[in-house]
């Protein structure tokens, strides 16, 4: 067992994790935060992508002891004093989630790409949420939440 | 023309907010796998993978057993049978397909569990096998279950016979006989099984809460293994994870494993597939073979149309006699033929078991029904477009199972969808087209039953409770499957009740607290399962005011009105009853329920509903299959690199007749994701069997298209005055994907002139012509 000190979600965390953990089980387990999902375990699905000093990560390849040090935001971190974050508020606003168990890593990569990313196109978007796989909405309202999070806003010709 | 827009309701028919999506956005959601006791334990399966088929002869255990937090090991022996009340194995000494569970080990933590699945030492002898269903109807092949020599499913054979078709054969000026073949598909939820198993030993009661599709279906399971009455077993369903049917068998089958380790170690277990596991035990999309014969007239009217429809069941029965019945009594389309006959039955082989998937049948049928549609246009020399107008189905039409549709918007949904895709120039430019990048442009109708129709009564019930202060609570045996249901059934409430949609709860699916409504399939919540929500809040509506009359809320004088007013005067609407003779005076709801309830009054209702009988004859399915049918229409485009086969799929115009469209946000989610969803089936879907042993064991092998691959996609909701569901609903969820596969297969014909009959479009098939493995 080895001590393992990280920020997560602005507030210093220490636990004990063997060596060989992955920072999912530690998050998950260790410090209850089951807000980040495990699809897939191989890093494919992107429902465990949390955001690592600034960049979107699989948490399930990620070894929980490279935190060491770092900052570690979840998807309970985001909403502060009870008020979603601008994307949260939009991917309600467009309808852009159905069961669920995805949204949590599309909506940290999608935070970590407008971190960056103020004013991202479409296709910008789509690669930045490429690594989140969704098998219900077909990602067109994704990609209209995450554009209108940043203040730009598609004309909608669709008859509904 | 009736694009959405036109009808007139104060709370559906409106996009409101999901009411699960708080939640979601923030994490806060629970999903089975997040739940924990204390004390709780884990458990893992034992399977043997690389073997298709055998007979287990011994299993030691004993090293397993010596490691350090290993609580027990059960094989079939430890269990108390082996087989489920629905004919798969809880756990088995006989694998019929490599999903089969032969050991389970119990363990303090998953990762000793899984660990010492590798000291288990198995013995086994390899029995004979059969793969594929044309070899597993041959004289002599091995039989998969003794009960079925042949391997024929005999429950699940359904003929139909409409009209006289060898008539109809001999008045046609044409003839065309065409085969076609699909592929094994993944569900591919992004959530993988869970389940969490707590007994309470003061009374026997065991609480599962569980990733599943069917809480009472779950439920079944595990009064089943554990031998005990529905009412000591407390399924309630968390936040579920996706499961487009494959929840269903297979969350019944972990569930009831999960109960019997608790039962026996007397310590909550918790149980979850790894998506490796979830891909070899879960339930796949029925492959189906399918021959389509036609007599056509010159001018284009089909006269006659014989189907032959061969599922590939696998190993089990998972559904295919249900599943059968709706491919049955969709066998020729969305076309009026009056001469049909046909045969569909399902087939064992030691492959992984097919079952329940989003369409239920129909992406297959269609794949399959609407190329054949465009190759007899060809032979005829006719626009496929003007072949498809002069049969499909039209007010007044009969369907295959000889009922008359009415209000049936399928040619103008046509028609407007040709023309704003420019089809028909599109069709003919491309056709004529060279060089290395070719495009393509293709097109798919389909009509579908909604509801369970005459499978089985589509009936449901619904429980509405106010309290003092007018919030409500909503309970329902139809459970939220991540498609919107939560949201749906709060709108039709407020509607019907006459309440804000925010007062609505319904916080989910519990089997203790409603009965048994059948299950959350067949894209029957909105259109049926939804009635008795509308019926009980109607009920509540007329309950509540009254009581306002009851309380003197609206005795003579108050608001000016010179008379007693009676329950008949009032109207209960957005959370106030008033007289509309009188309406300035608004009495707000909370003021009464604040007082009827100190007063002893019923401020509850609960309602069953169930729709008018479907009947058919058996023996020729004719009759009223279902209360009514959606129509689709879907333009595909394309473009194909003649030089690698690589398919990009450019634009996707989706319509739809939904009737009332509830909330149309939620709708053009499902006809976006069943776009994507028939896009992965049409282009890169297929779970590789080699000798019945799963080839494709995660994502990284399963590809399911991502953000990169989705087209450009354009919905058009349209609505009819058909009210025969919940305000006038249809279905939808499955609409969505149906026809998807089938304009991609019917535009990459139009780009390449070479016919897909095997599905899916990959690269070697696009190029070749043929799959390679």
């Amino acid at each position: 067992m080895q001590k393992l000190k990280f920020v997560l979600n602005g507030k210093c965390v220490e636990v004990e994790v063997e060596g060989c953990a992955r920072l999912i089980d530690v998050i998950r387990e260790n410090l209850g935060l089951t807000g980040t999902k495990e699809g897939c375990g191989i890093g494919e699905c992107g429902a465990c992508t949390v955001i690592i000093d600034g960049d979107a990560v699989d948490s399930c390849l990620y070894p929980a002891l490279r935190a060491q040090g770092k900052n570690v935001t979840t998807i309970e971190g985001l909403a502060k004093d009870g008020r979603l974050s601008a994307l949260q508020q939009a991917v309600l606003d467009h309808h852009a989630l159905q069961c669920g168990f995805c949204t949590p890593g599309f909506i940290m990569s999608a935070t970590a790409l407008l971190n960056k990313n103020p004013k991202p196109s479409r296709e910008e978007i789509k690669n930045a949420i490429a690594g989140n796989l969704c098998r219900c909405t077909g990602y067109e309202q994704m990609i209209e939440a995450v554009l209108d999070a940043s203040g730009q806003t598609e004309i909608d010709n669709d008859s509904a | 023309m009736a694009l959405y827009g036109q009808k007139q309701f104060h709370i559906v028919n409106h996009s409101v907010p999901r009411e699960d999506g708080f939640d979601k956005v923030t994490g806060r959601a629970t999903y089975a796998a997040d739940i924990k006791y204390p004390n709780m334990i884990y458990a893992a399966m034992l399977r043997l993978v690389g073997v298709a088929s055998a007979k287990v002869t011994k299993i030691d255990t004993s090293k397993a057993l010596k490691l350090a937090g290993v609580l027990a090991v059960f094989t079939a022996d430890s269990f108390p049978k082996m087989k489920s009340w629905a004919r798969y194995f809880y756990i088995t000494d006989t694998v019929r397909y490599v999903g089969d569970v032969i050991a389970i080990i119990a363990a303090e933590t998953y990762a000793i569990a899984e660990e010492a699945k590798k000291l288990i030492h198995v013995t086994y002898e390899e029995l004979p096998a059969v793969f594929d269903i044309r070899e597993a109807m041959k004289e002599g092949a091995h039989p998969v279950h003794e009960e079925y020599p042949d391997n024929i499913f005999t429950d699940s054979i359904y003929t139909l016979r409409k009209g006289d078709t060898e008539k109809g054969f001999e008045q046609a000026d044409l003839i065309i006989e065409r085969t076609y073949e699909t592929q094994y598909a993944e569900h591919a939820y992004i959530e993988p099984e869970a389940v969490v198993a707590s007994e309470d030993s003061s009374n026997g009661e065991m609480t599962i809460h569980a990733s599943a599709q069917n809480p009472f279906f779950t439920r079944r399971y595990v009064a089943d293994i554990l031998q005990i009455p529905l009412n000591r077993v407390h399924i309630i369903q968390e936040t579920l994870g996706g499961s487009f049917g494959g929840k269903e068998e297979g969350v019944g089958l972990l569930a009831a494993r999960a109960a019997f380790v608790c039962h026996v170690l007397h310590r909550p277990v918790k149980m979850v597939y790894t998506r490796e596991e979830s891909i070899l035990e879960s339930s796949k999309r029925h492959p189906f073979l399918l021959t389509y014969r036609a007599g056509v007239k010159k001018d284009g009217r089909i006269v006659a149309w014989e189907a032959t429809q061969i599922g590939n069941s696998g190993a089990y029965n998972n559904q295919t006699q249900f599943l059968n019945w709706r491919a049955c009594a969709h066998c020729a389309g969305a076309y009026d033929i009056p001469n049909i006959k046909s045969k569909t039955f399902g087939v064992f082989t030691n492959n992984v078991h097919s079952g329940a998937f989003r369409g239920y049948s129909s992406p297959q049928l269609l794949f399959a029904q609407e190329q054949f549609i465009e190759e007899i246009a060809e032979e005829l020399g006719m626009e496929p477009l003007k072949l498809r107008l002069i049969n499909c189905l039209r007010d007044g039409s009969t369907v295959a199972t000889g009922a008359k549709v009415s209000e049936v918007l399928l040619p103008d949904i046509i028609e407007y969808t040709a023309k704003q895709t420019d089809y028909t120039k599109k069709y003919e430019q491309n056709k004529t087209q060279s060089g290395r990048i070719r495009k393509g442009i293709g097109m798919a109708i389909s009509h579908r039953g909604c509801g369970y129709g005459a499978e089985s009564p589509d009936a449901a019930g619904a429980f509405l409770i106010v309290n003092e202060d007018a919030s409500v609570l909503l309970h329902s045996g139809i459970a939220e499957n991540g498609q919107g249901l939560k949201t749906v059934y709060c709108q039709i409430a407020a509607e019907a009740l006459g309440v804000p949609y925010e007062n609505i709860r319904f916080f989910g699916t519990d089997t203790h607290r409603i009965p048994d409504c059948g299950m959350t399939v067949a894209s029957r919540g909105t259109v049926m399962g939804s009635q008795a929500v509308k019926k009980a809040g109607e009920k509540l509506n007329l309950i509540l005011r009254e009581h306002a009359c009851t309380l003197g809320f609206f005795d003579s004088g108050k608001g000016g009105a010179p008379n007693d007013r009676i329950a008949q005067d009032l109207v209960l609407r957005e959370g106030h009853i008033f007289d509309p003779s009188y309406h300035e005076y608004q009495v707000p709801l909370a003021d009464v329920t604040n007082i009827a309830l100190w007063k002893g009054l019923n401020m509850a209702a609960y309602e069953w509903h169930v729709p008018d009988p479907c009947i058919q004859e058996h023996d020729t399915q004719q009759g009223r299959a279902f209360p009514t049918y959606s129509y689709t229409c879907v333009v595909a485009e394309l473009e194909v690199d003649t030089g690698t086969g690589e398919v990009t799929l450019k634009n996707v115009h989706s319509s739809h007749d939904v009737g009332t469209a509830i909330n149309p946000a939620l709708i053009k989610g499902q006809i976006y994701g069943g776009i994507v969803m028939g896009w992965g089936y049409a282009s890169m879907e297929e779970v590789v069997l080699k000798n019945g042993i799963v080839g494709s064991r995660n994502l990284d092998e399963y590809l399911i298209p991502t953000a990169m691959d989705m087209p450009n996609m354009k919905v058009s909701i349209f609505e009819c005055d058909d009210n025969s569901g919940t305000y006038g609903a249809k279905s939808v969820g499955e609409p969505a994907i149906e026809c998807v596969a089938a304009a991609i297969a019917n535009a990459l014909y139009n780009a390449t002139g070479r016919r897909i009959r095997c599905n899916p479009a990959g690269l070697e098939n696009v190029l070749i012509g043929r799959k390679l493995w």
